[in-house]
């Protein structure tokens, strides 16, 4: 759990015995070593119970309260109110699900879309200057986040922002009230907010890249001579012999857009504008938790988030068997 | 003059085809680049052209797009816009002296020797004279409005604490990981990379209430300090990568010399892994620039301690009316990571292939 197939693949390939055999039965020497290991990951087993396994348990005991951090004196034991409030009788917290899923698959269809065609591009053996578009497509993804919301939210002003000056400059009315109302119309706000993930999709590329690069020259040279057009061999080829990046980005973009929380909030301090459309589930989280201080209500609700994210995971780790194509499995 | 004689040899037409066929086809591939790219980063130039216009022309629909302002011409001690006037000779840029509703009075700005001239015509209907001119000060005054030295330095003391603690203690974890054989090894690794799916909410609400009401250490930096000092997963899985590619010779010598495991790793394992660690850094550098949602919940109401995201964000907030001094505030927030992405690309680029491609 939590890592791609490949990589199980390589710890299953790794000798079993050491796992099985106790401390006594070394000698000293692996003794001294097991204890040297130890000792140097320490910090990371340190950390892990004092700020993971801890608090995660801490967290769903909390769950099981009604705590207010403004009165913790007042704290008293509710059993499973906290969830049954949630589950059956909280319409945001269905809703902030819904907002999540349905902006999560625009924006993981064109992000993830966007960064696998860039990289193809960028990955041209007929592009001329490869390496300095490649630094140059990076770039925004280098510009902090806050400042891109910003600078984007500006861009996409209906009347002085440049996007709709563009779309205007083909023939179509995007400039003016009656025009494209990126941020303010229900219908494009999770447009808009895909267009700002955009400037974050570097890394995507970049691992894609690495990818197409690792692409055997001969299968795409065999294909050549069997006619394959260049669709064809994306489909047949590349877009296969990738599945195992395409899927690691995956999982990496639904963890994060399950989190989604900082664009809606730099924009309208989530409030849900416009009409109610971005009460994001993290949102709604974060004003349960720090906003009215309910700390049981507020752990119920990141449990959930965790629950969700887990079988979503667990999801796409079975069905990617189906898809994800490992080429060093058939050796 | 010798000619070399491949060049001499006459290419055969379907030679020539190709080539010229290849050409067009890289013409063609690099222009489709160019344009993809002048769109991906138009919000650039964007953000750094409005951050340098009058707050009047940053808000105005119909305004230039490169900073400019309406051209002014002294004449007699006062000043008066210039407009396009169509005459007999083309269109002249002519002073305003007087306008009124049948014939204008205006001053040719380049022979103003002439005189009043007279026009007939509605003064209305005439453009003004734009020319480009940068408000530099919009700099000097985000910069000063947002306090940037206070959020700089509070930003650059996080980043470059933390960056300290995880370096230190990723690396020492890796090597744990990437040199010793331990009973549970990998179902420790297991559980330590499986902390990356781990929604920080789940851990959120209790880390919080035992920092704010146990220790009180709410509206300060600890909070987000302690928690960075014992490695996290990404780090310790890059840094174990690079580690097990080095060569246990190296190691194995260091330890016929005498050095135990500690000496190993820093005479040994660390100057070997500068590219790795350079990496490390780096990320780590810009993803405290970036941090929010800690210094959000952590520092509220500690205004003096809050990092450029936050402030940025708060700036954005209370000046919506001035967007070119949010916007040059933005630009300022951006100069220093795209610098230092600039300068140290390819360490930080493989870095990211390395974490996203060995998994």
């Amino acid at each position: 759990m939590g890592v791609s197939l490949k990589w199980t693949r390589v710890v299953r390939a790794q000798p079993r015995s050491r796992f099985q055999m106790g401390l006594r039965s070394m000698s000293p020497a692996q003794r001294r070593e097991a204890r040297w290991g130890l000792i140097f990951i320490s910090p990371w087993l340190i950390g892990f119970t004092l700020f993971y396994l801890m608090p995660m348990i801490a967290s769903l005991i909390f769950s099981t309260y009604d705590f207010k951090l403004s009165a913790p004196e007042d704290a008293r034991f509710v059993g499973l109110d906290n969830w049954n409030r949630m589950l059956f009788h909280d319409s945001n917290v269905w809703e902030g699900l819904r907002i999540t899923f349905t902006f999560g698959t625009v924006s993981l269809l064109i992000g993830m879309t966007s960064a696998f065609l860039l990289a193809v591009l960028l990955n041209s053996k007929h592009l001329l200057a490869r390496n300095v578009f490649r630094t140059l497509f990076y770039a925004p993804t280098m510009v902090p986040l806050i400042a891109a919301i910003v600078i984007w939210s500006r861009v996409l002003n209906p009347q002085t922002g440049w996007l709709n000056k563009i779309i205007e400059s083909f023939g179509i009315n995007a400039v003016g009230v009656d025009g494209l109302r990126w941020l303010d119309d229900p219908n494009l706000v999770y447009f808009a907010y895909t267009f700002i993930g955009l400037w974050g999709i570097g890394n995507a590329v970049l691992i894609n890249l690495a990818g197409l690069q690792g692409v055997p020259t001969e299968l795409y040279e065999a294909a050549e001579i069997d006619g394959a057009g260049w669709g064809r061999r994306l489909w047949k080829i590349t877009i296969p012999m990738v599945s195992p990046i395409i899927f690691y980005n995956l999982i990496l973009n639904v963890l994060g857009l399950l989190q989604y929380f900082i664009v809606p909030w730099v924009l309208n301090q989530g409030n849900g504008y416009p009409e109610g459309s971005t009460r994001f589930y993290m949102v709604y989280f974060y004003k349960q938790a720090f906003t009215f201080q309910n700390m049981g209500y507020g752990a119920a609700l990141a449990w959930m988030l965790f629950i969700v994210a887990l079988i979503i995971t667990m999801f796409l780790f079975t069905t990617g068997r189906s898809w994800v194509y490992y080429s060093s499995e058939e050796h | 003059m010798a000619k070399r004689p491949d060049i001499e040899k006459p290419l055969s037409s379907y030679q020539a085809a190709r080539k010229r066929r290849n050409l067009l086809i890289q013409m063609g591939i690099t222009l489709f680049a160019l344009v993809v790219l002048s769109i991906y980063t138009m919000p650039l130039g964007y953000g750094v052209m409005t951050s340098l216009k009058t707050k009047d022309q940053a808000s105005d629909p119909q305004g230039p797009v490169i900073p400019s302002e309406a051209l002014q011409y002294e004449y007699e001690g006062e000043k008066y816009d210039v407009v396009y006037v169509p005459t007999d000779d083309g269109v002249q840029k002519w002073a305003l002296i007087k306008p009124t509703r049948r014939v204008s009075q205006f001053i040719d700005i380049n022979n103003p020797e002439a005189g009043i001239i007279e026009w007939e015509g509605n003064w209305r209907a005439l453009e003004p004279v734009f020319e480009t001119s940068f408000q530099w000060g919009n700099y000097k005054e985000a910069w000063e409005t947002i306090e940037f030295l206070k959020l700089l330095k509070n930003t650059f003391i996080y980043a470059f604490v933390t960056m300290i603690g995880t370096l230190v203690a990723s690396a020492l974890v890796a090597y744990g990981f990437a040199r010793f054989k331990f009973p549970f090894r990998n179902a420790l690794f297991m559980v330590m990379i499986s902390t990356i799916i781990l929604p920080p909410a789940v851990t959120l609400v209790p880390t919080y209430a035992f920092f704010v009401k146990v220790l009180n250490w709410g509206g300060s930096w600890l909070p987000l300090i302690v928690p960075q000092m014992f490695g996290n997963a990404y780090n310790v899985f890059l840094l174990r990568q690079y580690f097990m590619t080095i060569p246990r010779e190296l190691d194995d010598a260091a330890k016929i010399d005498g050095a135990g495991p500690m000496r190993t790793f820093i005479s040994v394992i660390l100057p070997q892994a500068v590219p790795a660690l350079t990496a490390v850094s780096l990320f780590h550098f810009f993803f405290a620039w970036n941090d929010f949602f800690g210094p959000l919940i952590y520092l509220a109401g500690s205004r003096d301690l809050r990092p450029i995201t936050v402030g940025l964000t708060e700036f954005n907030g209370l000046y919506r009316t001035e967007p070119q001094l949010i916007l040059a505030a933005a630009t300022i927030s951006m100069i220093l990571p795209l610098t230092i992405f600039f300068i140290a690309q390819r360490v930080f680029i493989q870095g990211i292939v390395i974490t996203g491609v060995d998994k």
